[in-house]
């Protein structure tokens, strides 16, 4: 639905107040307006007129929270009263990297509490980097009859004891997706409490859990779920067991093998080969742990309608890698290590014309001694390839200003650019300058109107950085500072400025009083938090 | 990043290239001879009361005696770092360097979630901080496991972090930020220790247990590299080509013995000279050097613990360590045998 037409309707309508009534029933407009699934559409219809604002908060179904504290559960269960699904996120992004402390915050359980009581036809929940204990996953798992999908990414806190109370209670499942997570991986046992009459699962994907699972469970299970989309295995089933799986579910779209090495015989690599190319509707392919070349061919015919290939698990060589994406004209999301080197990348550039979204993770970030990976030279070949190349992660050895740019003129609808030269501080090494340049290139200096989340790392940034932004935090979702140099008064006078803004302050033991070490702001229309940690002050 | 490269054995500061970003770490001295090296020891000795004799440790072949492992000290530093609530290693690591205080190995947590990282800062230039182990735990992820479980095995994972300097990860078109060379004061550089490279833990772990070079191993080759501490490039050695510790260690020794004894030709082969091995033997035996390697875990060990053929299984690589350095590195890979069977 268009926002305009939207707004046209609301002058037609605001004309006839009382006609509006009788003509056009709030029932309809609410039904209308299930339809939209788009946020901004339907923050924008909310903006309409009072009416338009009630019709929408009770045609809503998802609510999509960026930030756990920017708002409580309670006034999400007073606006939205018929919520089936929530999406939240939690902590800052760096909590991934380790800088923000362990018991930070953003615990799930008084959001499941207020759900439990207010949207008890809970449906689906989605986290991103929120605590979660077992008692959580338990409680959830009994309060909630309908519940269909649980997905985690990034979390903390809990075990594969929870997974096990989701199995055995949530008898309309139909998505588990357990993601990277902070997981206590007991045992592989959980897959065993789903019951024999439970057929619903669509997706499972326990990829990054590491126990060993019952093998004859899973076929077992994966035989009876005869709508199962989505499979992703972790590291302990073999390529033999692969094969089993597939011919049981020919139909999946989205398969992350396991260990993808083993001894094979020729007539089970033959087996696997066919049951790989009767999957026509697989569009994304992950997992392939430790994938050895030699076995990759068997992959080829699965590969034609390819959309993400996800390789990062597997350290393969640019030859390898090359005759694979010959087969994967249709990639558009590409993850690999380093390994591949530039001239893999120049295979990317050559074979891949749709591809949006390259990662390039380090095989070995650690080991300094050898020189090996990926330079400048191979981003800029998948430049030239890939003209609609949005979003990179690329860690490299070296880059130079002038790759940066060449790159941003082929590829000109970036939104993520993340660049990690893995010696920081190098500068260009061509021309030895600080890579300044490269930063004009992407970035636009001043502006940057539909800025929501800026982070910024160990810089010599100060108070006047800090405060220069203030207009702009309220339209943002958060800011993260860390390492750089802020004072605790600079951030003081911007929680004074700002009533709207939560100004925490993460101190490190043994830091200068007046040092800001790592600073979050973010806007709330819940207030300051009462849950922080002792090192987290909120000013 | 960082190669281990400061100084050699007289004296002599090897210029490299990171030595330009090496004017971040604050109070550097670039004295590193080697009665510095006792001096720093000793004084690590009286901090946490261990004698010299304790931290003696020796290229071990099987049989040799090895040294008490004093792990409790150690695992007690530790666990009052653990209620800390930052995510990482307590009070400043840097102020501790200085006043020589050690970090030594951790406990680790039984399980893959839960192992303790910590970084080693082996490109500085501050003689009490050459080498010296900061203990991280690893953050947010694995806050039940780090405070609940019982410590039963030694398992160690290394992670060489040279002191980024300004990291640069330019973050989505988001980002205003121009990098800029100059560098913040000491407390950026303790903060750039935890959480680089910017890369998610069960990405990192998986590392750990992928570092087989697969295409190093044909049929019949076993490479594995070998480093040095203070020699400025690492060697490979094919484990297939020994049968024994014995022929092993003495072929380490031929390969290392110039770095050690500052006495190479231009080629860097090393100088035949007699006194020169002598020296070398002194120094491999005597309380200088121990030999560790990283198994299929991820974990440091002791080499000549286990049977030949069960290290070739499991070696990854090999590392020769400072012994001051290698203080809390158990030889339990017998016991973590047993408890993995």
């Amino acid at each position: 639905m268009e926002t305009s037409e939207l707004k046209r309707s609301k002058d037609s309508v605001n004309s006839y107040e009382s006609a509006r009534r009788s003509s056009f029933p709030d029932e309809v407009l609410e039904r209308v307006l299930f339809l939209l699934k788009s946020h901004r559409d339907r923050s924008s219809v909310s903006l309409v007129c009072k009416d338009w604002y009630n019709a929408e908060r009770w045609s809503r179904t998802h609510v999509f929270i960026g930030n756990c504290y920017s708002v409580s559960p309670e006034i999400v269960a007073r606006r939205f009263p018929r919520i089936r699904s929530v999406t939240l996120k939690g902590k800052p992004r760096f909590s991934d990297f380790n800088l923000v402390p362990e018991n930070w915050g953003a615990d799930i359980h008084a959001w499941l509490v207020v759900f439990a009581a207010k949207f008890p036809f809970l449906e689906e929940l989605r986290l991103k980097r929120m605590a979660i204990s077992d008692e959580s996953l338990e409680f959830l798992a009994v309060s909630f009859p309908n519940f269909k999908a649980l997905s985690l990414l990034s979390c903390d806190g809990f075990s594969t004891n929870g997974l096990a109370a989701i199995a055995t209670h949530c008898k309309n499942l139909i998505e588990l997706d357990i993601q990277e997570n902070g997981i206590d991986d007991i045992g592989g046992s959980w897959l065993s409490c789903f019951p024999e009459s439970f057929t619903t699962l669509e997706v499972l994907n326990f990829a990054n859990l590491t126990s060993d699972i019952n093998f004859d469970t899973l076929e077992k299970l994966v035989g009876r779920c005869k709508s199962m989309r989505v499979l992703k295995l972790n590291r302990s089933v073999s390529l033999e067991q692969l094969q089993r799986l597939l011919v049981n579910a020919p139909r999946l779209a989205e398969l992350g093998t396991g260990l993808f090495s083993q001894e094979l015989t020729i007539r089970e690599y033959e087996e696997l080969e066919s049951a790989l190319s009767h999957c026509k509707n697989m569009h994304t392919l992950s997992g392939l742990w430790d994938a050895k070349g030699i076995y990759l061919p068997a992959l080829y015919l699965a590969c034609t309608h390819l959309t993400f290939l996800n390789l990062s698990y597997a350290a393969l060589q640019s030859v390898e890698v090359a005759k694979l994406l010959a087969h994967c004209p249709r990639l558009k999301r590409l993850w690999v290590l380093d390994t591949v080197e530039d001239k893999g990348l120049e295979a990317v550039g050559l074979n891949c014309p749709l591809l949006e979204e390259l990662r390039v993770f380090p095989a070995d970030p650690f080991d300094d001694e050898i020189v090996h990976g990926v330079t400048d030279a191979g981003f800029v070949a998948v430049s030239f390839g890939c003209p609609r190349l949005h979003y990179v992660l690329y860690f490299c050895s070296q880059m130079t200003n002038a790759a940066v740019a060449t790159i941003v003129q082929n590829c000109p609808d970036f939104t993520h650019f993340r660049l990690c030269i893995m010696n920081p501080g190098q500068p260009d090494y061509l021309t030895n300058e600080p890579m300044d340049e490269a930063f004009g290139a992407v970035c636009v200096l001043s502006g940057c109107p539909k800025l929501r989340k800026l982070e910024i790392r160990d810089c010599p940034f100060g108070n006047a950085a800090l405060l220069s932004g203030l207009e702009k935090y309220e339209s943002m979702r958060s800011l993260w500072m860390s390492a750089c140099n802020v004072t605790m008064n600079g951030c003081r006078l911007l929680a004074r400025e700002m009533p709207w803004l939560n100004v925490e302050v993460m101190k490190e033991d043994g830091s200068d009083d007046s040092q800001a070490d790592k600073v979050y702001v973010y806007r709330s229309i819940a207030g300051p938090r009462r849950d922080s940690p002792p090192s987290v002050l909120t000013l | 990043m960082s190669t281990p490269l400061e100084h050699d054995y007289i004296g002599l500061t090897e210029t490299s290239s990171m030595e330009r970003s090496s004017e971040k770490i604050s109070s550097s001295s670039s004295s590193s001879s080697i009665p510095s090296i006792e001096d720093k020891t000793s004084k690590t000795a009286n901090d946490t009361c261990l004698n010299l004799k304790e931290t003696e440790l020796r290229l071990g072949l099987p049989g040799s005696q090895s040294p008490e492992r004093k792990l409790s000290l150690f695992g007690k530093d530790l666990e009052t770092n653990d209620n800390k609530s930052n995510g990482f290693a307590g009070s400043s690591p840097l102020k501790n360097l200085v006043s020589g205080a050690k970090r030594g190995f951790s406990d680790a947590i039984d399980g893959s979630n839960g192992k303790w990282v910590f970084a080693m800062n082996c490109k500085s230039e501050v003689e009490l901080a050459k080498g010296a182990v900061l203990a991280s735990p690893r953050g947010g992820l694995d806050s039940k496991t780090n405070s609940q479980q019982a410590k039963t095995s030694v398992s160690v994972m290394k992670e060489v972090v040279g002191v980024p300097q300004s990291p640069k990860p330019v973050q989505d078109k988001n980002n205003l930020v121009p990098p800029v060379n100059e560098h913040a004061s000491a407390p950026a550089s303790k903060a750039q220790v935890v959480g680089w490279p910017p890369i998610r833990s069960f990405r990192k772990n998986n590392m750990a247990s992928n570092l087989t070079k697969n295409s190093d191993e044909g049929a019949g080759c076993l490479y594995v590299k070998v480093s040095m501490d203070g020699a400025p490039y690492l060697r490979k050695v094919d484990l297939k080509t020994y049968n024994n510790y014995m022929e092993f260690s003495s072929a380490l020794e031929k390969m290392f013995s110039c770095f050690t004894i500052g006495q190479c030709n231009s080629n860097g082969l090393p100088a035949r000279d007699g006194l020169s091995e002598s020296r070398l033997m002194d120094l491999l035996h005597g309380s200088e050097y121990v030999l560790t390697y990283e198994d299929k875990d991820g974990d440091w060990m002791l080499v000549g613990d286990v049977p030949w053929e069960m290290f070739t299984d499991s070696c990854r690589r090999l590392r020769i360590m400072k012994g001051s350095e290698a203080i809390g590195l158990a030889p339990r890979a017998m016991e973590k045998c047993k408890n993995q069977n």
